[in-house]
């Protein structure tokens, strides 16, 4: 018997199958370029006390970094796992607040540095002491060069960077439960145990 | 969806109380920005230019972009350094390389599949004709023969 009927029905099959894959993938999630290469150097002041901090001074550790702001919606939903992380892991988790003030915060035009410094640390601290504080140590990145650098474009976004300082894993958006439990603590521990 | 409504809600602002902003110093380096970010994607909101995009986000870039144009660094470079940040995917016209040869030139392969498959299909029908057409004449050569 003939089938040569089905030829077209197989290849229409098989344009569902790739569009219904398709579908299931995040069009957000796009592989970073850091991801392998060394975490870029900055040096920015610290949420708590007049001292700066650089990645530099990590060396040797292996550690999250996580770039978050108050007015980061994601972020909050994040924020309980974050704090529950940091109590039962010993990795340091340096926070990045990026951005903190933004346009509309400045109505009356751009504020000073300093203001800006200063009311960026208030309603930080605020949400901190309110919601937990998962941070082994906090910086500010106001203007958001250091989140350029690092290839920031959706908060939160969480970085895993090794004793040498090279970034092994860089999510964009909310950690989720099944991500930590299947990707990020299994990387933690080859990174500690190497 | 929840970026598009942010963009929007983003953009807001700029409908109303933004007035007609001085373009900036030097024109020069403006006409260039526009230029490299048109070709360039804004990471927020997906489907706009980074040159059209009012995101915030975008308006850094643009920042940078403007500071490297000042740096006397080439569109080439320019490219580099937020490639380098964010990924090819930033790129409205893709690099060619070798994870970019199905983009580039698979339509011109499956182009060439249908010219092949084309061709196939023509010469089969032709031998079947021709075959048709001696059958019809033999069978009637014979009939006449028979006669």
């Amino acid at each position: 018997m003939n089938k040569k009927f089905l030829i077209p029905l197989a290849l229409f099959a098989a344009l569902v199958v790739f569009l219904a894959v398709g579908l299931t993938r995040d069009p957000r999630e796009i592989p970073s370029p850091l991801v392998g290469k060394p975490a870029p150097e900055f040096s920015l002041p610290m949420l708590v006390g007049d001292k700066a901090f650089s990645p530099s001074d990590m060396k040797g550790k292996v550690w999250l970094f996580n770039v978050w702001a108050t007015w980061c919606v994601a972020c909050r939903e994040e924020h309980p796992l974050l704090v529950e992380f940091s109590k039962q892991s010993r990795i340091p988790v340096v926070g990045l607040s990026y951005k903190e003030i933004q346009a509309q915060d400045q109505p009356n035009g751009p504020l000073k540095e300093a203001d800006k410094l200063q009311l960026a640390r208030e309603r930080s601290l605020r949400f901190l002491q309110r919601q937990g504080d998962p941070y082994t140590l906090s910086v500010l990145d106001l203007d958001g060069s250091v989140g350029i650098n690092y290839g920031v474009y959706g908060v939160p976004e969480t970085y895993l960077i090794d004793r040498q300082g090279v970034i092994r894993y860089k999510r964009v958006g909310p950690l989720t439960p099944q991500i930590l439990q299947d990707t990020l603590l299994p990387l933690i521990q080859t990174l500690e145990a190497s | 969806m929840k970026w598009m409504l942010l963009c929007w809600m983003l953009l807001a602002p700029w409908a109303m109380a933004r007035e007609a902003q001085p373009m900036a110093e030097d024109t020069q380096v403006e006409a260039r920005l526009v230029v490299i970010a048109d070709e360039l994607r804004c990471m927020v909101c997906q489907n706009e230019s980074l040159a059209s995009s009012h995101a915030e986000l975008a308006e850094d870039l643009r920042r940078e972009v403007r500071k490297l144009i000042r740096d006397n660094k080439s569109d080439a470079e320019i490219k580099t350094y937020l490639v380098e940040r964010y990924g090819d995917f930033v790129l409205y016209r893709p690099q060619v390389k070798p994870l970019t040869w199905p983009l580039w030139f698979g339509p011109f392969f499956m182009l060439l599949l249908a010219i092949w498959g084309l061709w196939r299909y023509l010469r089969l029908r032709k031998n079947a004709l021709a075959m048709q057409h001696t059958m019809s004449t033999d069978t009637s050569h014979t009939a006449a023969h028979k006669d």
